[in-house]
């Protein structure tokens, strides 16, 4: 089993920023979109290097999504930044017909995603962006874990041609992936091999993922964990090749239970080769006020749980042992 | 050379045949704010507009038009094919199955004049004005025109856009509203008053014009005072007074042919009052 450290925490929203300002280096089509969220999108550095492909466009989502979409008209390449709300809910006509439908390269980027977000309460917590922007054609759906997948997939958005959702957070997380990694938007990645769960875990719940799989190891467990950061396309091959191994899968996710990740594993599962499978994901509610980490425990979005989802599935596996 | 204004009426009547024709061909479709916009568009794509009918989605050095109030895509089609961006023999298949010509305007079908979808309103003021800047960035002078509906208007987003481009100075934007006081359930100052139009712009930094829009002198004449007055400041708002169903006796400033399409009969009594001029499609 891979051993997984860090050093430091970084928010993955500053790994956007970090991100956007090298591909505003590496591409002069690049441009930024605000509206009003500077500080919290980490867009300073950008906007000091680069001020005149930065629009500040007030607090009005609808029109710096409609704005994006005709800058790309010209060959611009615009990254929107608000919360994720924001980016998603408030403005999702506005991405279905002038981005998504008209299949404009905008890279809309979202921070403060999911309960993490923490005390200002469930009026900017959105737990449904991942199913809404899924379910538009060709638009391509990431959540990131830590500040260099975060970094990594900026860069990588910038030289994708096409729509793209990118999920990030608030709170400052474990930085445990390789700052020098190359993102592919689309491809799983193997966290750590496994023989006895799937453990399919996207955005902050992967160092949740990897601390459930040190303690699921202690009682002699071999969890398989997998990222999926990309959302949509969706790495079914990733998924099927690993449950043939394995026979079930907890999915794990800071977003509704429905129209999530699991939703999507379930689909594949289902049409491809049916398997057990826990969900590790809000029940279908609202969030409400208090710091990140009471809301992950009171919401059951923590390691205990996706501990416990992975004992509960390994016993509804045919033929399972019952052992654990 | 430009067409003069008696040419371009001929184009106008043309296109004003097509229109009823289509609708009535799908029994669908949107002929009454068509028939009133079709001295704007004439006048557009073929004596206003720098642009070049092979299409290409960036528009480098040319004029950019975006239709706003999608449903009134006859007209647009039919303009389209006439400046030759597609052949005018397509214009049989709008609204059927397979077709490039869909119900509202879009991209997906890669038709060649479009360059975004609209249909849901009151989002292409800021399709424009993203289109404008990236113009103000590439260095290129040429323009935007946009076209929406008077009923559109009652959309928040048009009004974020509003507010936006005399902020940023988006100076080489020439947007219409077409002013008919006509939507599908009456008449505009029924259903939700529009006010003062003229001050309303005027108060959010906007450079406003009126024209008659039924016009084809006024209409050429004010969308060069347009052209003449970018690169000022101040995007510019041009109010255009027309009547809902213009050419067609029976369709004539009611709101109840904004939608509806004509029978065989009416067909015929349209078209007796619309000369052939350029040949039917």
């Amino acid at each position: 089993m891979k051993k997984y450290t860090y050093t430091e925490k970084k928010d993955t929203r500053s790994g956007f920023g970090a991100g956007l300002l090298e591909a505003g280096r590496k591409n002069d089509q690049v441009v930024a979109l605000c509206a009003d969220l500077i500080g919290s999108l980490k867009m300073n550095d950008f906007i000091k290097e680069f001020p005149g492909r930065f629009v500040q466009v007030g607090i009005a989502e609808a029109n710096m999504m409609g704005i994006a979409a005709g800058m790309t008209i010209g060959g611009k390449i615009p990254f929107t930044g608000t919360f994720a709300n924001f980016s998603t809910g408030r403005v999702y006509d506005q991405i279905r017909q002038s981005i998504a439908y008209s299949n404009k390269n905008v890279k809309i980027c979202a921070s403060h995603a999911g309960l993490t977000l923490g005390e200002d309460g469930a009026t900017h917590q959105i737990l449904e962006d991942i199913g809404l922007m899924k379910m538009l054609p060709g638009m391509t759906v990431i959540n990131t874990c830590d500040y260099n997948q975060t970094k990594a997939a900026t860069l990588a958005i910038a030289e994708y041609e096409g729509p793209v959702y990118l999920r990030f957070g608030r709170p400052v997380v474990p930085i445990f992936t390789d700052p020098d990694q190359k993102f592919e938007i689309g491809k799983a990645w193997m966290v750590n091999e496994g023989a006895d769960v799937s453990i399919f875990a996207t955005g902050h719940l992967v160092w949740q993922a990897i601390l459930a799989g040190e303690i699921l190891a202690e009682e002699g467990i071999d969890a398989e964990i997998i990222n999926i950061h990309t959302i949509k396309p969706l790495d079914a091959e990733a998924v099927l090749k690993s449950i043939a191994k394995t026979g079930c899968v907890v999915t794990a996710e800071e977003h509704n239970r429905l129209g999530g990740l699991g939703d999507s594993i379930a689909q594949v599962l289902a049409t491809h080769n049916p398997t057990p499978q826990e969900y590790v994901a809000v029940n279908d509610s609202f969030g409400e006020s208090g710091t990140p980490e009471q809301l992950m425990t009171k919401y059951g979005l923590d390691a205990e749980h996706i501990v416990l989802a992975a004992k509960k599935v390994m016993k509804r596996k045919q033929n399972a042992v019952i052992s654990i | 050379m430009k067409p003069t204004i008696q040419e371009l009426e001929k184009t106008a009547s043309q296109i004003r045949r097509d229109i009823v024709r289509m609708v009535h061909a799908c029994q669908s479709g949107h002929p009454g704010g068509s028939l009133g916009c079709t001295e704007y568009f004439t006048a557009l794509y073929f004596s206003v507009m720098n642009h070049d009918p092979k299409f290409n989605m960036d528009a480098v050095g040319e004029d950019i038009f975006f239709l706003s109030n999608g449903h009134i895509s006859p007209v647009f089609y039919s303009t389209l094919a006439h400046a030759g961006y597609f052949d005018k023999a397509e214009l049989a298949t709008f609204r059927k199955l397979n077709t490039r010509l869909q119900g509202h305007p879009t991209t997906h079908e890669h038709l060649p004049g479009v360059r975004i979808a609209s249909g849901s309103l009151g989002q292409g003021l800021s399709v424009a004005i993203g289109a404008a800047l990236t113009k103000k960035l590439n260095g290129d002078k040429s323009l935007v025109f946009t076209l929406h509906g008077d009923g559109e208007l009652q959309e928040g987003q048009i009004w974020e856009a509003a507010m936006f481009a005399p902020h940023n100075k988006v100076d080489n934007l020439i947007s219409t509203i077409d002013v008919n006081g006509q939507q599908i359930d009456g008449p505009t100052n029924l259903v939700l008053s529009l006010g003062d139009l003229h001050a309303k712009w005027e108060a959010f930094g906007w450079d406003v014009l009126e024209m008659k829009g039924n016009d084809m002198a006024d209409v050429v004449k004010t969308l060069q005072l347009a052209k003449s007055r970018t690169g000022q400041g101040k995007p510019i708002m041009i109010l255009m007074h027309t009547e809902m169903g213009y050419g067609v006796d029976f369709m004539v400033g009611s709101h109840k042919w904004h939608g509806v399409a004509p029978n065989d009969e009416q067909l015929q009594l349209a078209l007796g009052q619309l000369e052939e001029t350029l040949g039917d499609y």
